[in-house]
């Protein structure tokens, strides 16, 4: 199972990805909100979309799963 | 006639027995342990000293220490003066067939003399570190006295600064020895190789119970980006000793004089202008690099710490063939937040090149220094102090860009006005605030909001960021003489290369004191 994290706290701005859509590594998956900056959070491995952990306006901590690939 | 004749044969069979005895001690240990190297991918002591300097000028001191006991050739490390670049340098190597590299009484004393040499010529000190540590059988005599190991540290903290250290990591680095590459400024490491650690796994396990993979405790990835103990990760080591040479490339011999200059390269074309590549939006981010590689020679860059606290990014580089050091926020990660590590990193970068000369300029598109219940107790008020500390103090040549936004004590950081850089200029873009207009608006207006129906809330807030866009507007800063000047973009390089040259001059000592009660 791989995992993509939250690279630090804040909260989720626009989610880029659904189930089922193949990713590759360097694409942005998700824009976070932080220090009222646009973070965008890039997937290190490549892969297809298993599950998406969480929904725009949602807040998160560094280090929680935002995406899960199969 | 014939006494001579026998003359001359003693003479040759004595040259032959020494040129023998020098040969068999520098084939090394046993050998196994070469094929051992080989396997994993290392070269042989000699063969990387025969990579990093330039051909034909070797000087090697104390060849044969140790040379009555059968197996340790050398006793186990190589110390010689060469050539880099045409820069003579001193240069510690372990050789790791020998006992694992491992220190005895005449190793430790040996690596001690090449710093005493190196302190003396003032010229560049290489430790090409594959170690296992000290051998607990020669521990009296290596281990607590005058000119036992511990004085290779402090004469490594004495060198700081005085002369370039550069540590090149093959192998291990354990125990004691990993503080080697602690005290120096820069460590290039070997992935798959190098790694570096206080106690091994395997004590770890025995003492604290804890399981862990060398390569996830001490390894070269992990410390070139989670502990920022290592600086430059290498795949090879040739690679790693290609570094290191062109790492020095950059610094002079030592902190009494300026680095070399090389011959100027245009910086790389690119189709778009640096206005292009700035998105109008303060919170949309872009790739820094973009904007570095416009503003520098081409292919100059040699980044310093690219895995760790990539949200700022450090390095050398060249403008029309001149070293400078480039500190710049990368809006790309982290929003080019300031976090504990990155302020560690800045200070550490920054107090390198007040060192060496280099003059420094910071790229500044800052949001400021991180929040939260994390990073307080990670001591970011403290970590962010050193960073302030160490920029406060460079006397070096200081240009402050402000290229987006510098809100907070982000600006600060950045060599902001009140940190005396030589001058503070502004792009177009710029914008220089307490904080940018979305939290001031909220900060102030929060209770008049929520008073406001639903419907009207909206607009006003609209109506307050743009009067708070206008209070900040970067002409209003330069009518006040905040800034030095407003630069367009494709006019930057140029306004870097002039005042670079103009304050090359410059000779400042910060005060007068015996040193500062750093904010560690």
């Amino acid at each position: 199972m791989k995992l993509i994290k939250a690279v630090m706290a804040g909260s989720v701005w626009k989610v880029l990805v659904q189930p089922g859509d193949l990713v590759e590594v360097g694409q942005d998956v998700m824009i976070l909100e932080s220090m009222k900056m646009e973070i965008p959070v890039s997937a290190e491995i490549s892969g297809k979309v298993k599950e998406v952990k969480t929904n725009e306006g949602d807040f998160v901590n560094e280090e929680d799963v935002l995406v899960e690939l199969e | 006639m014939k006494g001579e004749t026998t003359v001359t044969i003693d003479v040759k069979s004595q040259e032959t027995s020494i040129h023998n005895r020098m040969e068999k001690i520098k084939e090394g240990g046993d050998p196994k342990y070469h094929e051992k190297n080989r396997e994993q991918g290392k070269l042989f002591v000699r063969d990387r000293l025969k990579l990093l300097f330039d051909p034909g000028f070797e000087l090697e001191d104390a060849l044969f220490a140790n040379c009555l006991t059968e197996d340790l050739p050398a006793d186990g490390v190589v110390t010689v003066i060469g050539k880099m670049n045409g820069q003579v340098v001193c240069v510690i190597a372990n050789d790791s067939t020998v006992k694992a590299g491992s220190w005895g009484s005449r190793t430790v004393e040996k690596i001690i003399r090449m710093q005493e040499t190196a302190d003396k010529l003032k010229v560049p000190l290489l430790y090409l570190v594959d170690s296992a540590g000290a051998r607990i059988t020669d521990q009296i005599e290596m281990f607590p006295g005058r000119r036992g190991a511990g004085r290779i540290f402090y004469n490594q903290v004495k060198l700081s600064g005085k002369i370039p250290q550069v540590c090149v990591l093959f192998g291990p680095s354990a125990a004691g020895g990993a503080y080697i590459p602690a005290f120096c400024d820069i460590v290039i490491m070997v992935e798959g190789n190098a790694s570096m650690y206080l106690g091994s796994p395997r004590m770890a396990e025995m003492v604290i119970g804890e399981k862990v993979s060398l390569e996830e405790m001490g390894g070269a990835r992990m410390h070139c980006s989670q502990s920022g103990c290592g600086d430059v990760l290498a795949n090879t080591e040739e690679e790693a000793i290609k570094l290191a040479r062109d790492y020095l490339s950059y610094l002079p011999a030592n902190y009494s004089t300026k680095p070399p200059v090389q011959g100027a390269i245009p910086p790389k074309v690119f189709e778009k202008t640096i206005e292009q590549i700035i998105p109008t939006n303060q919170n949309t981010p872009f790739n820094m690099y973009d904007l570095i590689d416009r503003l520098i020679d081409e292919d100059s860059f040699f980044e310093i710490k690219k895995l760790f606290a990539s949200e700022l990014i450090t390095g050398f580089a060249r403008i029309e063939g001149s070293s400078i050091g480039i500190i710049a926020n990368q809006p790309r990660i982290k929003g080019g937040v300031l976090f504990h590590d990155t302020a560690d990193k800045a200070a550490k970068f920054i107090t390198l090149c007040d060192a060496f000369h280099i003059p420094l300029v910071f790229l500044a598109d800052v949001p400021g220094f991180m929040i939260g219940t994390k990073v307080e107790r990670a001591g970011i008020i403290r970590h962010g102090a050193k960073m302030i500390a160490a920029m406060s103090e460079a006397t070096v040549p200081k240009i402050s860009i402000i290229v987006r936004k510098a809100y907070g004590a982000g600006l600060y950081a950045m060599a902001g006005p009140a940190f005396e850089p030589d001058c503070c200029l502004a792009l177009p873009s710029a914008q220089i605030a307490v904080m940018g207009p979305e939290a001031a608006v909220n900060a102030v207006y929060s209770n008049r909001i929520a008073a406001l129906p639903p419907e009207e809330r909206a607009a006003f807030t609209q109506q307050k960021r743009e009067e708070y866009r206008q209070n900040i507007d970067i002409y209003r800063l330069a009518s006040e003489m905040v800034i030095d000047g407003v630069i367009p973009g494709n006019s930057l390089r140029e306004e870097l290369t002039r005042r670079l040259e103009a304050y090359s001059s410059k000779y400042v000592v910060f005060t007068e004191r015996k040193h500062p009660v750093y904010p560690v």
